[in-house]
């Protein structure tokens, strides 16, 4: 199955255009993000079009800050059913050779200096941390001024990275209440419980399709974390199904080898 | 031309190459000695697989671990980055590194099952105390290669899991300080520390491992293997001087244990193309991200298969106490042939008492690997204190529970149904 690049950018410039009105959204009774710590990011490395579009959002809006070190332009474009002519006119980051590997331009040295850390490597980060985890931290970003970036994020507290994604999907207030508990020592501690997300502002993308932005993105880096996985699950069923018939004939050997004993 | 050699001749005299052959090396002799000539009881069950299939666990370990070698680069700056080019790069390199991962912990879990078996029958016991002990070192060299195999990748948990075992070395009195930096060769976990472990993982273990193995065979060759009835079969022995019980290990259990490996192997196969993680218990989350001396995992744990003594570390508050009390807990089964006052070998014929300790061991020792995967806090610990008493309890009651034991009458004959 090879889709068409171009038509998915095509497509995706059309749903970009389209500003979608985004009122808080009440899924099944629950206030927007109540459950954000359950999100799940349904990643499917073998579906290949989310893949490709998770290719186009990481080179769009993460490569400028995050790279792949250990993933080069012309494995990722194999993998992905990227033509060269395709990876060539879309992806590929001008002066970079498809056997290079998928580095930020940004200097390190410089990224530390403004992020106060530098911007860590996501070759790994989907194995490091799980699917879920990038997928909430990727989705539950929020307007707090107390912050140099001016956000924050509910998955990694005070996280040094800016909500760079609030371009597609608006400004976030986050709601807190005032919890008191009582700690182990008697004394009462207030405490903030996140309550829920409100819209400050619209973005460019309604939930739905921000939703599938970081699905496909997620997806993407979780087969960066490992570029062999869809070929190790389809090759391992043959060799179980190979070890299944070849212990089969030793037990029949063995039997017909034991019927002496008594 | 070598002369045809007529179907029936005696093998004793061949011709050409062969003749050539076996004048200069006891071929004949060997095969004798070890497989056809060697009579192992028939009434073998379950349990009388996983000597084997740990032999068979070891040469797979050797052979991914030469592959690993060839592209593995040992160094702080190297190690994390090598491991990810052969998951990458080098063809077929994932499944080899997986295998290699997947093995360390089925190696265990083969020997853990294997010890179980001598528990479970009184293997240990005489005349086959020094199979034991040769077997218990055996235990020691495969827990030092592991460890010094987990800090290779040099992810996250490799450094912080290097931290805490190699710390515990700090707890010897009056030398401690000083011996854990010659352990580590530097003042913290790093490079000159990764560069060693790499050479003992790779040279030095494995060698001791394989020289301990051969001996634990010769140890067996003496005598013989024991079974689940717990009888000796070489005192019941036929007019061909072959025991009644016995059957030859070439071909029976070389047959038997081919099936068992294909068993081995179908397991071994869904785990590394299905599940190569395991769940975070064969390879760790946090061993994904390089080591950061910067950064401590959330929770340090070491793999599974420590996870029971890790418990029984934590459970003590004072460490000193607690790394001597986890040292024990190792060395206590070399202990057992002499701790063991019961007249029987196998359970099959002991008593509730010793039924009842052994299987409140067994329980308490996986109790402990779990409670060791978790948080060392609250009930946790209080569980990890129980568990570790009723641990200790099984080895320092056993002179008395195994000796007031009621025990039953042990058969003549080993209980063998044909199949």
């Amino acid at each position: 199955m090879r889709t068409k690049l171009a038509l998915l950018l095509a497509c995706s410039l059309a749903s970009g255009a389209a500003r979608a009105a985004t009122a808080p959204a009440q899924e099944g009774g629950t206030a927007f993000g109540a459950d954000w710590a359950t999100w799940s990011a349904h990643d499917d490395v073998n579906n290949m079009a989310s893949l490709q579009r998770g290719a186009r959002n990481f080179m769009s809006y993460c490569l400028g800050c995050h790279s792949l070190k250990y993933e080069r332009w012309s494995r990722m474009a194999i993998d992905l059913d990227i033509t060269p002519d395709e990876l060539q006119q879309y992806l590929i980051v001008p002066g970079d050779k498809p056997t290079d590997y998928i580095l930020t331009a940004m200097p390190a040295s410089d990224a530390a200096t403004w992020f106060g850390k530098t911007p860590p490597d996501l070759s790994l980060m989907v194995r490091a941390r799980g699917p879920d985890y990038v997928y909430q931290f990727l989705k539950t970003f929020y307007v707090d001024s107390a912050k140099p970036t001016g956000a924050n994020n509910l998955r990694l507290d005070s996280t040094a990275m800016p909500a760079v994604l609030s371009e597609l999907e608006g400004l976030k207030g986050a709601v807190f209440k005032e919890e008191p508990r009582v700690g182990a020592d008697g004394k009462t501690i207030t405490t903030r419980v996140f309550e829920h997300f409100e819209q400050i502002a619209p973005g460019r993308m309604d939930e739905k399709q921000y939703d599938e932005f970081v699905h496909d993105t997620v997806n993407f880096l979780d087969y960066v974390s490992e570029p062999t996985q869809a070929a190790r699950r389809a090759l391992g069923i043959w060799v179980v199904l190979f070890l299944l018939v070849f212990t089969c004939l030793a037990w029949f050997l063995k039997r017909e080898y034991w019927k002496d004993v008594h | 031309m070598a002369p045809a050699v007529p179907p029936g001749a005696p093998p004793a005299k061949p011709g050409g190459l062969k003749a050539w052959f076996y004048k200069r090396f006891p071929v004949e002799e060997f095969l004798r000695d070890q497989l056809t000539g060697y009579y192992a009881p028939k009434n073998f069950n379950i349990w009388y697989f996983f000597g084997s299939l740990a032999l068979v666990v070891l040469v797979l370990q050797l052979a991914t671990g030469i592959f690993l070698t060839m592209f593995y680069k040992p160094g702080e700056l190297t190690s994390f980055d090598s491991v990810e080019y052969i998951m990458r790069e080098v063809s077929w390199g994932w499944l080899i590194r997986y295998l290699h991962s997947t093995g360390a912990s089925v190696f265990f879990i083969v020997v853990y099952l294997h010890m179980f078996r001598s528990l479970l029958y009184g293997s240990y016991k005489a005349p086959r105390e020094l199979l034991w002990l040769i077997g218990m070192l055996v235990y020691l060299a495969l827990m030092a290669e592991a460890f010094f195999g987990y800090v290779l990748p040099w992810g996250n948990m490799s450094f912080w899991g290097a931290q805490v075992i190699v710390n515990l070395f700090g707890t010897v009195p009056g030398i401690g300080p000083g011996l854990v930096l010659w352990i580590r060769g530097d003042y913290g976990i790093a490079d000159a520390t990764l560069t060693r472990f790499f050479a003992l993982h790779v040279a030095a273990v494995p060698l001791a491992l394989l020289l301990l193995v051969m001996l634990h065979l010769v140890a067996l060759r003496r005598t013989g293997s024991s079974n689940p009835d717990g009888i000796e079969i070489k005192e019941r022995v036929g007019p061909d001087g072959h025991p009644l019980d016995g059957v030859p290990f070439h071909p029976y259990y070389t047959v038997k244990d081919v099936f068992g490996i294909g068993v081995m192997f179908v397991l071994l196969a869904i785990v590394v193309f299905f599940v190569p993680t395991f769940g975070g218990l064969f390879l760790e989350a946090p061993n994904f991200e390089p080591a950061n001396p910067m950064s401590t995992p959330e929770h340090i744990a070491p793999v599974w298969y420590f996870t029971p003594y890790y418990a029984i570390l934590r459970a003590v508050p004072d460490q000193r106490l607690g790394a001597l009390l986890m040292f024990l807990a190792v060395a206590l089964f070399v202990f057992l042939p002499w701790l063991d006052r019961s007249p029987v070998k196998s359970m099959r014929y002991r008593g509730v008492l010793s039924r009842a300790a052994l299987a409140l061991f067994a329980v308490s020792f996986v109790a402990l690997g779990y409670l060791g995967l978790q948080p060392a806090e609250g009930t946790y610990v209080i569980w990890a204190r129980i568990f570790a008493v009723c641990y200790f309890a099984y080895f320092l009651l056993m002179p008395w529970y195994t000796r007031i034991d009621k025990v039953k009458p042990v058969p003549e004959r080993v209980v063998f149904r044909a199949h």
